[in-house]
Parts: structure tokens; sequence; C-alpha cells
């Protein structure tokens, strides 16, 4: 995968030293790149490194205060999305734009230029969907979908408008392996039609995989052009954060101590007509070990997070014990009073106030640690805990008095993470713990989860990326349907028996053959 | 030409000098008003701003105006911060007022402090009862609080009327609709012999003091904060929802009701059927323009305290009637929703693109 597809070198997109300037933050500086037709052009950088800005600036969203973009030759300013979507440009957000109370194929009419018809529309999407692979039901409304299947939303809009330059950004951080082979499958073939596709990402392996050309950003300018092909992953690793890839060090299991978790026969009808329930789940998570569950988004994780944190009690209180007490009936804070700490797949809204500052942040669930004093808030203790937070979890930020929605994903992810495990917590749950996250933030946080469940905290890990369970998990079990699989030791699988137990057929050998672990 | 960009993070600046704009953008609106009506704007503005105040009786009326406004903003503020809108402050200042009256007129000839502190508290209890039937609305049944602790205000006009026309009417008032004027036992003191500004006055700098520590200071008053910003962080947390709306309409609920004890035992002496001027509703304006912050409450109550004063001087010396109040009232909100823009976006004076 070297040669762009046939085409030639016409040249489809060209940037000529970009520069954008924010209030406290130069985003881009003097940024150049061309994309050729049908040409798949990977931009390479951690997050922070101006990525989504320099993007958003080709889309019309941002304007770029110096500097200039060619569109087939000519120079062009994008005025505004709806502009750019003319021009034959088409953007799929790492955050997603879609409104919530509207059905899939309405978001997807609302970005159309004319007022198609909405059954011609839903049939348009099906063919689509099942084309590229990307199963979604047009009549579902969007707030009952998952971040995965909201994804395919995103992208289907998209394609629906035969771009001439597709821009990804993080496209495949919610797939499973197979959706993101047939998406893959899906992208090669679109570029080989001819589109160009410019594509954001910071999972190496996959640029490798796919892209012939890469542009790395560090600290908003570029730092190196590269064909993958002819690299290693180390390499880019080098150019993208200007040092060697961390790597976890992943420490042999100790003993599993005391059951900090326990979870008997939970079952929980959704409220959400669309949702999953869940079924006679049986878990136990011990001190001293990291469980991870794996699983396709949509098959119950968000219904169990929302049960293990409280958000949404169920009636059986003895379903879910945690560190000894029967807390099925208890709120999220009696929850955190009992030892457990919790990090949602959420950042921005759940996990953190967007308006807040970090230091206000920070007494969101700290506020146990003798954050108060007659119910008053002691402001420099709780400035001086957002202060550690920042500085030992290294999140990249103005200070703590700024608003947690300045901070980049990956920041505000290691400033909640941060958060979460200076608690000291007996038992943590953590959701995605490294979604939309680059590199080096992944491979710093899973390292904190390590050395976590090292110092003897339990840690329930449900994420949606099998080698990041691979990666940092003592046993891994499977959601699927809204039931669970008996967990296994990881010596004891293999990515590709989890890959099939993902689709819900762990089979009654597995079961027996664990029950002897 | 103009264009407005998105700022990236949201400004603290504009969000205090939004207010300001509009009121600078009020009082234009306002000389352009007079002009229209054929009055001199210069004249209309001295008249309007300047004379209720020139002199330290007017400045003690400036307050005394204030202190209702005062009193229900802070309250309000309180459940606005977390997203409880209780618009019906206005009734639950009537409810509150009836309370206060009662209490007055069951102890006629009474002496002693006795009965005004009985009124104190029958007025806070008043208000929080009227505010209660929409926080308990919502909990159990899902209703919208607007809606509810609206309609509620006009059942208690139609209460104080029925009262002032029937069981509470003063026996020797020759059916005027109004009860007995209270004895000197069931009104405020006064803080001094020269004008009419009483102890009320002195209570709502206390409850303005209150509030602040409350929303600046306390855990509980954050944890109001969280739930208006961001729902479900709050639910994350572990924040109790139903305790959020109990606070926020009660505090609304009892200011409101202690404002309505200091207006029947204060400027008027009595219970009548119009007990308010409509400071229930100017309250909303003000918590509004005050940014929800008790120290804005402080001033944009006085503001809002002057427009009263300058619509009654308009009415008598330029003939203008009464509703021209109102008008400011409705333009200073119409501006500062307009000028709320500017907190998340910016004026560019930029070439317009070819």
């Amino acid at each position: 995968m070297t040669t762009a597809a046939d085409g030639g070198d016409e040249l489809r997109l060209e940037l000529h030293g970009i520069t954008k300037v924010y209030p406290s933050v130069i985003a881009n500086e003097d940024v150049s790149l061309s994309v050729k037709r049908g040409e798949i052009h990977a931009v390479l950088g951690e997050n922070g490194a101006g990525k989504s800005t320099l993007m958003k600036m080709i889309y019309g969203v941002a304007k770029p205060d110096a500097g200039e973009m060619k569109w087939e030759g000519e120079v062009v300013h994008v005025e505004n999305p709806a502009h750019a979507r003319s021009l034959g440009i088409g953007m799929v957000f790492q955050h997603f734009s879609l409104f919530e109370t509207l059905t899939v194929v309405e978001n997807v009419a609302l970005a159309l230029p004319d007022n198609p018809d909405l059954n011609q529309l839903a049939e348009q999407i099906t063919e689509v969907s099942t084309r590229y692979g990307l199963p979604v039901d047009p009549q579902r409304l969007v707030h009952a979908l998952s971040v995965g299947e909201r994804q395919r939303v995103e992208i289907i809009r998209c394609l629906l408008q035969n771009p001439k330059l597709l821009i990804m950004d993080e496209p495949t951080s919610v797939l499973t392996p197979q959706a993101v082979r047939k998406l893959f499958d899906t992208l090669r073939q679109l570029a080989a039609e001819g589109c160009s596709i410019l594509y954001i990402s910071h999972k190496l392996d996959e640029i490798q995989e796919l892209c012939h050309v890469a542009t790395v950003l560090r600290d908003g300018k570029v730092t190196g052009e590269c064909i993958p092909a002819e690299e290693t992953p180390k390499s880019m690793a080098s150019l993208m954060i200007g040092k060697e890839l961390p790597i976890p060090e992943h420490t042999a299991p100790s003993e599993p101590g005391e059951v900090r978790l326990q979870l008997n026969r939970l079952c929980k009808v959704s409220d959400d007509p669309f949702g999953t329930e869940l079924q006679d789940i049986e878990l136990e998570v011990r001190s001293g070990e990291i469980l991870g569950i794996a699983g396709v988004s949509g098959n119950g994780q968000q219904e169990l997070l929302y049960a293990l944190s409280g958000e949404e009690p169920i009636n059986d209180a003895d379903a879910i014990v945690i560190c000894g007490r029967a807390s099925g009936r208890d709120q999220p804070d009696r929850r955190r009073s009992s030892g457990m700490g919790f990090v949602p797949e959420e950042r921005l809204g759940r996990g953190a106030v967007p308006r807040m500052s970090l230091t206000e942040n920070a007494l969101l669930t700290a506020h146990q640690a003798g954050m108060l004093k007659r119910g008053m808030i002691q402001f420099d203790k709780i400035s001086a805990f957002a202060r550690k937070c920042i500085d030992d979890f290294n999140v990249k930020c103005g200070g703590e008095e700024h608003a947690a929605n300045s901070l980049s994903g990956g920041n505000l992810q290691k400033f909640i993470m941060g958060r979460e495990i200076l608690l000291a917590p007996k038992l943590l749950v953590v959701a995605q713990p490294t979604w939309g996250v680059d590199v080096g933030a992944a491979a710093f946080i899973r390292q904190e989860l390590i050395d976590l469940r090292s110092e003897g905290a339990a840690i329930l890990v449900i994420s949606e990326e099998l080698e990041e369970l691979f990666e940092i998990s003592d046993r891994i079990a499977v959601i699927a349907e809204g039931r669970l699989s008996p967990a296994k030791k990881l010596s004891a699988t293999n990515i590709d028996e989890i890959g099939v137990w993902m689709s819900g057929m762990w089979d009654q050998s597995a079961v027996a053959e664990t029950a002897h672990d | 030409m103009i264009r407005l960009e998105r700022r990236p993070e949201a400004s603290q600046v504009m969000s205090y000098a939004s207010p300001l704009i509009a009121i600078v953008l009020m009082l234009i609106g306002g000389l352009l008003l007079f002009a229209f009506l054929g009055k001199n704007p210069l004249e209309g503005f001295k008249v309007f701003f300047i004379n209720p105040i020139s002199d330290w009786y007017g400045v003690s009326e400036l307050f005394l105006k204030a202190t209702p406004l005062m009193l229900i903003a802070v309250g309000l503020a309180v459940g606005f911060r977390a997203n409880v809108w209780n618009i019906g402050a206005e009734g639950q200042l009537i409810v509150g007022g009836i309370a206060a009256s009662a209490v007055a007129l069951y102890f006629h000839e009474a002496e002693g402090a006795h009965v005004l502190i009985l009124m104190v508290i029958a007025g806070g209890i008043g208000g929080m009862l009227w505010a209660a039937i929409p926080a308990f609305l919502k909990i159990r049944f899902n209703t919208n609080e607007i809606l509810v602790s609206l309609m509620l205000v006009y059942v208690a006009q139609l209460l104080v009327s029925w009262l002032v026309h029937g069981p509470m009417m003063d026996p020797d008032g020759f059916n005027f609709p109004q009860s007995r004027m209270f004895e000197d036992s069931a009104l405020l003191p006064l803080l001094s012999d020269e004008n009419r500004l009483n102890l009320a006055f002195v209570f709502a700098l206390g409850a303005l003091l209150a509030g602040y520590i409350f929303m600046f200071r306390s855990f509980a008053g954050f944890q109001m904060q969280v739930a208006g910003y961001a729902k479900d962080a709050a639910r994350y947390a572990g924040f109790s929802a139903k305790r959020m709306i109990w606070i926020g309409l009660l505090s609304g609920g009892a200011m409101a009701g202690f404002a309505g004890m200091s207006e029947v035992a204060g400027p008027m002496g009595q219970l009548t059927e119009h007990v308010s001027s409509n400071y229930g509703f100017a309250a909303i304006i003000v918590a509004f323009v005050a940014r929800l912050n008790p120290v804005g409450i402080f001033f944009a109550s006085l503001l809002m305290a002057l427009l009263y004063l300058g619509g009654e001087q308009a009415q008598q010396y330029m003939n203008l009637p009464s509703s021209i109040s109102n008008v400011f009232q409705g333009m200073l909100l119409m501006f500062l929703l307009g000028s709320d823009v500017l907190i998340n976006y910016r004026v560019c004076w930029k070439e317009a693109r070819v």
C-alpha cells in the first residue's frame, strides 16, 4: 500500500503556511501539506498537537489567521461547513454532531442541501450501511445509540454526499476489529474510486496498514512527513512525541486478595426502549487484579456501568456487593464512601463539568476526602488537590483555575483518572480508559492502572479496545447482548477466542474449563 | 462588515459587561421612547432617573423599594443556579403577605415582640408552602415547575382578593377591600424618623450576605451549580436532584414570603389586593441582570427600584402612563438577553471576502 490509486499526481488539497492563533495557545504554526487525488493521507500527532484545529479549518468550522488553502488548484476561503460540503469535503468528527432527539434518518437529512424524501433517504442509508458494513437502523433515535453506533451514522452521513475528500477524526476508536477491517476496505474502495482521505489518528499500526502518506504534527508544527510503510511504529512514534514510546510494565500478578466487587445474578431492565437488558450477571473482582470486560458497543456496557456506579440504582441490594456492603440501592456518593471510584465514558458533562474550573471539578468526587468543614468548601485544600493531580498525572493545562472544556480530551481524561486514583479507591471501575486518547497519554493511563492494581486495588475495566484489555488485564470476560461470559485468565485465552465470544458464543465447555482454573 | 466569531472560551469579562451594555442600551431606548412620545428626552431622563434620588428621602425610598427585590432575587438565584425555574415568586409573596397579615390580625391589640417574630415566621412559611406545591408536583409527577409556579400566582391573587373582600376585611372600613391597619406591634421598626425605611432592609442585606456564602462557599451551593451546568455530572457525583429541587424552590418561596411580610408590615401597614407591585416578576429580571450573583443583585435591585420610582414620577410630572416602568423593565431584559451573545461570541470588524 505505498502508491496512491490511479489518478496520477493531481493535487486535490494544498495547504501553505496555515497558522491559527487562539488567545492562549498557537494551535497551528506554518503548516503545509498536500493531498493527492485518491490518496489516504494520515495526520499523526498527540492530543493538543493541532490536528483537529487544522481539520476544522479545512472544513470551514474555524478560519486560519494566516496561510492559504488551495482546492483542486484554486485558492479557496472555506466560509462554513456547508460551503465545504458543496466543494466536496466531508468530515466525521471525533465529537459527534448529531441531534439526540431526532432519528438517524432525520439527522442525515439535516446535513443534505435540499429537502430529501425521508423514506427514500432511509433506503439509501440502509444501502450504504450494508455496503460498507456499518449496520444502523435509520428509524432509531440518536440518543438511544451507543457511541460506536453514533459514529456509524456520522460516517454514513458523509458517504451519502459522495465526497471528494473525506476527513476522519479518530474513526476507529469505537469499532470492533472486524468493523475496523470493514472500514478499511471501505476507505480503500473510496480511495480507489478517486476520493482523497485525510485520516487523523494516533494508532500507528492502523496508519501503517492503511495510509499512503503521513504528515506528523507536534505542538502545532509539522515535524515530519513520511511514507508509513517504510517506517517502523517506533520511528513514527518518536516523530510524534519527540521521544521513544513508553511501553507499560506489567508486573506479574500478585495473589488476588479479598473480593472487592461481587455481582450476584444482576438483572436490570433498561428504561430505554432501545437499551439492552442485563441478564443474570455474575462477576467477582478481587484486590490486586484487573478484570477487563470486552464487547462490541451497545451490548449492555452502558446499563452495567450505570448500575455499578449507582447513577441508576437497582432494587435488589444484594445483587451488587461493594467491599462487603450490599450496595445495589446505594446512590453514587454512598458507594464512593464504601471505597469505590468510577471513571465514566463521557468526560465532558458527566465526569467533569465543562464550564467549571479543574479545582471545582476535583471537588465533584473528592469532597469526601476532607475537603469540607461544616458544609463549607476548603478552597485551599481542594486547589492543592487539583494541583497535585495536574502535576502527578502530567495534565497539560493553563492551571487549575482553567475550565475543564479548555482541555483536550486526553488531558481531561488524565485529570479525571488522576482525581479518582488520588482518592485511593479500594475498587476502581473504569469505562473506556483511553478512548480518543493519544498513544503517549494512553500508555501513561494504562501504566497508572497497572500500578494501582499492584498496590492492591481491585480494578474493573470495560473497554471496546481489545488490544488495551490484553495489555493490562489479569482476567478477561466478554459482555454480549446483556449477558456476561465467564472470566478467563489472560494466559489461558487469546484475541481470537475473545473475538468469537464477543458475538455471544461462549459454550458450555468454556465454562467447564474455567471452573478448573 | 460586522461578523460574530465564536470565542474559544466563554468570556468572563463579557459576562459582567453584558448587563452594563444592556443598561446603556435601555437608557438609549428610553430616550428614544420619550422623543417618540413627544417629550423632551433630556427632560424625561431627568424626571425618570435623577429626580427620584435628588434628596436623601428619595434615596431612602429607593432602598425601601429595593428591599423586596433583593430578598426575592437572592432566593430565586439559589434555585436558578441549579436550573430550578421558580417563576411564581409573585404568588409566594402574596401568600407570605396573607400569612403574616393573619398573624397580625389575630394578635390585634396585643403588645410585644412576639407578634413581629411570628409574622416573619408565618410570612416565610406561607411563601414556602406555596413554592412547595410546584416542588412536590415536579418530584412526584415530573411536572414543569415554570408552569405550575406561574399558574399559582393567579390562584394567590384570587385568594387575597377573596380574603380582603371577605374574612379579612376591615369591619370598620366602609367595605373597602382591605384589612384593618396593623397595630404598631405588628409593624417593622423604622431605621430613622425621617423616612419609611425599615428593618427589612437590614434583613435584605443579611440575606445577600448569606446567599453569597451559600453560593460560593458552601458545598450545597456548589452542588446546585453543578446541577445547573451539567445534570449528568451531578448525577455521576451522587448529588440528589430531589434535594436541589426542594432547596431551589423553597429558598425562593421563603424569601418571597418574607418580602410579602415586609410589605404588609412595612410601607403598607395592612393587607390589600395590591400587596405586590409585581416585585415577584421584577425580581426575576433583577436576578438575571445580576448574573445570579448577590453582589450584582444589590445593584440591580437599586436599578430596578429606580425604574419603579422613575415611572411614578413620569406619571406625575410628564403625563405618561404607569406602564412606562414595565416598558423599561422589558427593554432591560431584552437587551440583556441580546448582549449575552457577546459572552460566547466576539464581534469582528472584517472586510467582507469577495
